[in-house]
């Protein structure tokens, strides 16, 4: 197959390029530059991004022997990506912009553009796998399960699915440093990338700060509707986070307060114990279904988080999107972030948690 | 360039391989100067182009800064290389400097009209102004002794970046009018990382690197004889083959030329007509990214080029197409045919047999937000 290779700089995207490559297909490498001003150098153990990276990106491909193009899509990157994740905040949610990447940037701008171009499949160096079952290709969870980014790509289409490959799926990491190392990859003990590419420094709350206008406001006890403090913005408040409050503990009876509610409206962030935040029942909206829909009721399993637990549920599928029913009681659930839906290690599908409860 | 590269011998050395090694760098400087009607003593020989236009915009703008403080103004045309961009950018962040820059008609060309226009109703802050003879991107040649007539009238020095133009155009230094002269090696067939400015002795520049005082102590260090020579004999072999060249090249590129707008009836031919470099045909191709059809191209063969890369390699929408008045989409649609001397028919027809299905493929993969 013709197949176009994205490649980040980092070690797996290049592995997973000189294993098409070796499988015989016919590669093309690009590097997606996603933003205008790429700093010159690499800042901290950054995995995308930076001149090093594109260069480290050129030196890879060299090797594999596919010829390297650079594709600008910082336009498209910080209209999907970055102003989402600051919209997303600004109204309270907390976004995951690697799994927006996934959705709108390398398997839809790129993956179409590649299709376009007379490529017949996208290639990266994601921890999942492709199997082609009687209903098409899946998405299966990696076998390395301190790797597997299948919650990621959770948003991808039945369609972008069938036309992606993901070398890396059968492998751990531990394996592709070694083959990297054995090919001569420079990059081998390159660290990998870790928190958000386009906040380098990684203070998220600080990026955010001078992103959005934000207003001091009243922190309020859940339980007893006191105010107990004041906040510096409630956009900056996650769900369960219990860093960055500096309230000591106002009602002295040892137990910590976590965040369990934030109401951008009016400005509150509302605390409370940990017990607050123990939900089972997620509603989630907007689903991106990986193969066929779940039938109602479907004993399935769930993940809210990158490298969160697989969870027993059931799902029904509504319509406005998903209400999905764990089993177990889930501590801190944040709005905006994806629910991904598993049958086994296949993906159904994600969509994104609008508000989760708790039903005795 | 290979025999001298096994020598030893520092030029400037006194000893007797030293003294060979500076025998063959005169000479060099004898040929450069000969082929670009200038005089020997007027050739400075630095790394290449960058390293040439730098000197000539820095060192002029610092010198004539330093002789009269209220000259404190550099005037460079909008389609510049970055080679003359950038620094005059740098120079107008400093707060030594501010940059004018003449806006060029549509066809790229700096007309004397827009260069009053740039130099104002009071040119006498004005330290220096560069313009470029030949533009890489689009091929337009401009008048540069048109140019230099009107500095002449207010004493404003004057640089030309000639990087593209000795292989098509016979330039003759001393008829130019200008204080300084750019050249480069690999845009004459010769070694990359080689190149010339070319210095009136009656202008002063002042040194970026100090050292040594090689070069009139306009550029210290130690000179890459192979280099040097190697350059001197491109532009020798350059001088001999050029009018026949022109003649045979330009016919290729009149043929590419009516070939593409036969097979692409919306595409526009960039450029000045008749103005303009013998080997560049530059195309706009609506609804088509550059970069996907250099991608397309590339992989049967064809080797072209887009605007211009920044050192990342991210495309960015050509400022010489945007300062022609380009819309951002258009100056990201743009292709660079250019030949060479060894370019044949059959490059023109590899060309065109590809260029159907690769513009076709291109428009279906369509332009990205902008």
């Amino acid at each position: 197959m013709k197949v176009l290779a994205a490649l980040s700089g980092g070690v797996d995207s290049a592995v997973a390029a000189a294993r098409a490559a070796d499988a015989g297909h016919d590669v093309t490498a690009v590097h997606l530059a996603l933003s205008r001003n790429p700093q010159s150098h690499r800042t901290g153990a950054r995995g995308c991004c930076t001149i090093e990276d594109s260069n480290d990106a050129f030196r890879a491909a060299d090797m594999i022997g596919a010829p390297f193009y650079v594709w600008d899509l910082s336009a498209e990157f910080q209209e999907k990506v970055i102003e989402d994740f600051i919209s997303e905040y600004s109204q309270g949610r907390t976004p995951n912009p690697c799994l927006r990447c996934n959705e709108s940037i390398k398997f839809e701008a790129v993956l179409e553009r590649a299709m376009a171009l007379g490529f017949d499949a996208v290639v990266t160096g994601h921890y999942a796998q492709v199997i082609h079952g009687p209903n098409g290709a899946e998405l299966h969870r990696a076998i390395d399960p301190d790797k597997d980014q299948s919650y990621v790509l959770g948003v991808m289409t039945a369609e972008q699915i069938s036309h992606s490959m993901f070398p890396l799926g059968n492998s751990t990491k531990t394996e592709v440093r070694a083959e990297a190392e054995a090919r001569g990859i420079l990059v081998a003990q390159k660290p990998d990338s870790h928190d958000i590419c386009f906040i380098p420094d990684g203070d998220t709350a600080g990026w955010l700060a001078r992103q959005i206008d934000t207003e001091p406001g009243d922190v309020i006890d859940a339980e007893t509707g006191n105010k107990v403090g004041t906040h510096k913005g409630a956009q900056a408040f996650t769900v369960g986070q219990r860093r960055g409050l500096a309230l000591g503990n106002p009602t002295g009876d040892g137990e910590r307060r976590y965040v369990v509610d934030v109401d951008v409206k009016q400005n509150i962030v509302m605390i409370g114990p940990p017990t607050l935040l123990d939900i089972n029942v997620i509603e989630a909206v907007n689903p991106r279904w990986s193969g066929p829909l779940p039938v109602n009721g479907q004993d399935i399993e769930v993940q809210v988080r990158a490298h969160g637990e697989s969870l027993p549920a059931t799902v029904e599928v509504t319509a406005d999107g998903v209400v999905i029913t764990l089993k177990d009681f889930l501590r801190g659930v944040a709005a905006g972030q994806a629910a991904v839906m598993y049958e086994g290690t296949r993906v159904i599908g994600s969509a994104t948690i609008s508000r989760s409860r708790r039903v005795s | 360039m290979a025999e001298l590269l096994a020598k030893p011998g520092n030029p400037s050395s006194l000893h007797a391989s030293g003294r060979l090694s500076r025998r063959h760098v005169e000479e060099a400087r004898e040929t450069v100067a000969r082929v670009l009607g200038a005089r020997a003593g007027e050739v400075v020989f630095t790394a290449g182009g960058t390293e040439a236009d730098n000197i000539g915009l820095k060192g002029l703008a610092w010198s004539e800064r330093e002789l009269n403080p209220a000259k404190r103004r550099v005037v460079v045309s909008a389609v510049e290389h970055h080679a003359i961009l950038d620094p005059a950018e740098w120079l107008n962040e400093s707060d030594e400097f501010e940059l004018t820059l003449i806006e060029v008609d549509e066809f790229g060309q700096v007309t004397p009209e827009a260069l009053r226009k740039a130099l104002g109703d009071d040119p006498s802050d004005v330290a220096v102004v560069s313009v470029m003879l030949a533009n890489n991107e689009v091929g337009t040649v401009n008048d540069i002794a048109a140019l230099t007539a009107v500095t002449r009238e207010f004493g404003i020095r004057f640089h030309t970046d000639a990087v593209q133009a000795p292989a098509w155009l016979a330039v003759k230094f001393s008829d130019l009018g200008v204080c300084a002269m750019t050249v480069s090696g690999h845009k004459v067939g010769g070694p990359h990382g080689v190149g010339a400015l070319i210095i009136s002795r009656d202008c002063n520049v002042t040194p970026l690197v100090h050292g040594g005082g090689q070069e009139r102590d306009v550029r210290s260090g130690t000179l890459d004889t192979p280099a040097i020579v190697a350059l001197a004999k491109a532009l020798e072999i350059v001088e001999q083959r050029r009018s026949q060249e022109v003649a045979r090249v330009s016919a290729l590129r009149d043929q590419l030329v009516s070939r593409v707008q036969e097979i692409a009836p919306d595409a526009t031919y960039n450029g000045h007509r008749d103005d303009r470099l013998a080997n560049n045909a530059h195309f706009t191709f609506p609804g088509c990214l550059g970069d996907s059809l250099l991608m397309l191209l590339d992989a049967q063969g064809v080797e072209c080029s887009v605007g211009s890369a920044c050192s990342a390699g991210v495309p960015q929408p050509s400022h010489v197409l945007l300062a022609m008045g380009a819309s951002a989409n258009d100056a990201r649609s743009t292709l660079r045919f250019t030949l060479g001397y060894s370019s044949t028919q059959a490059d023109v027809d590899a060309l065109i047999d590809a260029l159907p299905s690769v513009l076709e493929r291109g428009r279906r993969a369509g332009m990205p937000k902008s």
